[in-house]
């Protein structure tokens, strides 16, 4: 239990900034770099983190693998959801402008785009991790000597 | 049209030495037999792409090559590296100089290429005078928020973004479909041998 002690500890301190970074670079996409691709991919890497300290049966209990096939049909969902409802609302798929018709300075941009950098980022993180539970999954566990 | 010449600064010596270390991890790849230490140095590659990104000015193309090239790639690849052998089976010999000759030929061409290429930052360069000034004009106008990278990412091209998206959500049930969707169900689970506990089972699965 006390292996990789340092490693541990350093991860269970990374975590919780690593989360916080990811929303930060999800909800501050319209003003410097970032967005929903990288926050996604932040947010998995911290979850891939985890597990690669504690194993992928730790991380498992935390983020259940079967809600993920869900949050990636959500992600696309959400995203393709605002083009509908823009569509809907009498302007072409995708054009936010409808969102706020009545604003002067383009609250409708910011809206739509904030809701499609929300779906990207919700379907890349679940992605991510899939594709990394189904890699990881099919080896017990990293045995000791191949660290 | 004036012919627009790249300021000379100190900064190109910073290039010059990421540029040199590309090229040399690149190289340690090729040589290098242990995957583990392959994977690491396509980490490390990974990582210096993103600084020469950020001293192009691309930081949101950097940004993503540190995260998913450096971060996820790396693991997966490691995870990937597990199910296979640890080490790559000796080069076969033969054959090398007809690549060697097609390698060269084909740097040699895109050598030559680079004369015609614009200057870095010449903003008469044929990316940078139509739709990207057009971006550039209209985002403060149209959507009005500082990042145009965002800008053009969500809203300009909000439908390829979507293709996107769906792209990395093709990929993500291709992994499951293909990695063990009875798992999921609780049906049989994937077993995979150990490489190298039994060798007399040779299906392939070394490369």
């Amino acid at each position: 239990m006390m292996a990789h002690l340092i490693l541990r500890v350093t991860i269970k301190l990374l975590f919780a900034p690593i989360i916080i970074f990811a929303l930060y670079v999800q909800f501050h996409g319209d003003y410097g770099p970032g967005g929903g691709f990288q926050a996604g991919v932040i947010f998995a890497a911290a979850f891939v983190l985890h597990a690669l300290g504690f194993g992928i049966d730790e991380t498992k209990k935390v983020l259940p693998p079967k809600v993920l096939p869900w949050l990636m049909v959500i992600g696309v969902l959400f995203y393709a959801g605002t083009g509908v409802a823009t569509l809907l609302l009498g302007e072409n798929f995708l054009d936010y402008d409808i969102l706020q018709p009545d604003s002067h300075h383009h609250a409708g941009q910011h809206i739509g785009i904030i809701l499609v950098e929300l779906g990207v980022g919700i379907a890349v993180a679940s992605t991510m991790l899939t594709i990394f539970y189904h890699f990881a999954g099919r080896e017990p566990e990293i045995r000791d000597e191949d660290w | 049209m004036e012919d627009f010449q790249t300021p000379l600064q100190p900064i190109i010596l910073l290039d010059l030495a990421i540029l040199s270390l590309l090229i040399a991890t690149a190289f340690a790849m090729m040589r290098v037999r242990r995957l583990f230490a392959v994977v690491m140095l396509s980490g490390i590659f990974s990582f210096l792409a993103a600084l020469f990104f950020v001293s192009l000015d691309a930081v949101d193309v950097a940004f993503t090559e540190a995260a998913v090239g450096a971060g996820i790639s790396t693991v997966l690849m490691l995870t990937g590296m597990l199910l296979t052998a640890r080490r790559e089976k000796p080069a076969v010999p033969g054959h090398k100089n007809i690549a060697m000759v097609i390698c060269l030929v084909t740097g040699a061409a895109l050598f030559y290429a680079t004369i015609d290429m614009p200057a870095f930052g010449d903003p008469n360069a044929p990316a940078n005078i139509h739709i990207g000034q057009e971006f550039v004009e209209r985002t403060p106008q149209d959507i009005e928020i500082p990042n145009i990278v965002t800008a053009v990412l969500a809203s300009y091209r909000g439908f390829d973004t979507l293709g996107e998206v769906l792209v990395v959500f093709a990929a993500g049930v291709g992994v499951m479909l293909l990695l063990g969707a009875g798992s999921l169900r609780g049906g049989r689970k994937v077993k995979d041998d150990r490489p190298g506990d039994d060798e007399t089972e040779h299906d392939g699965r070394e490369f």
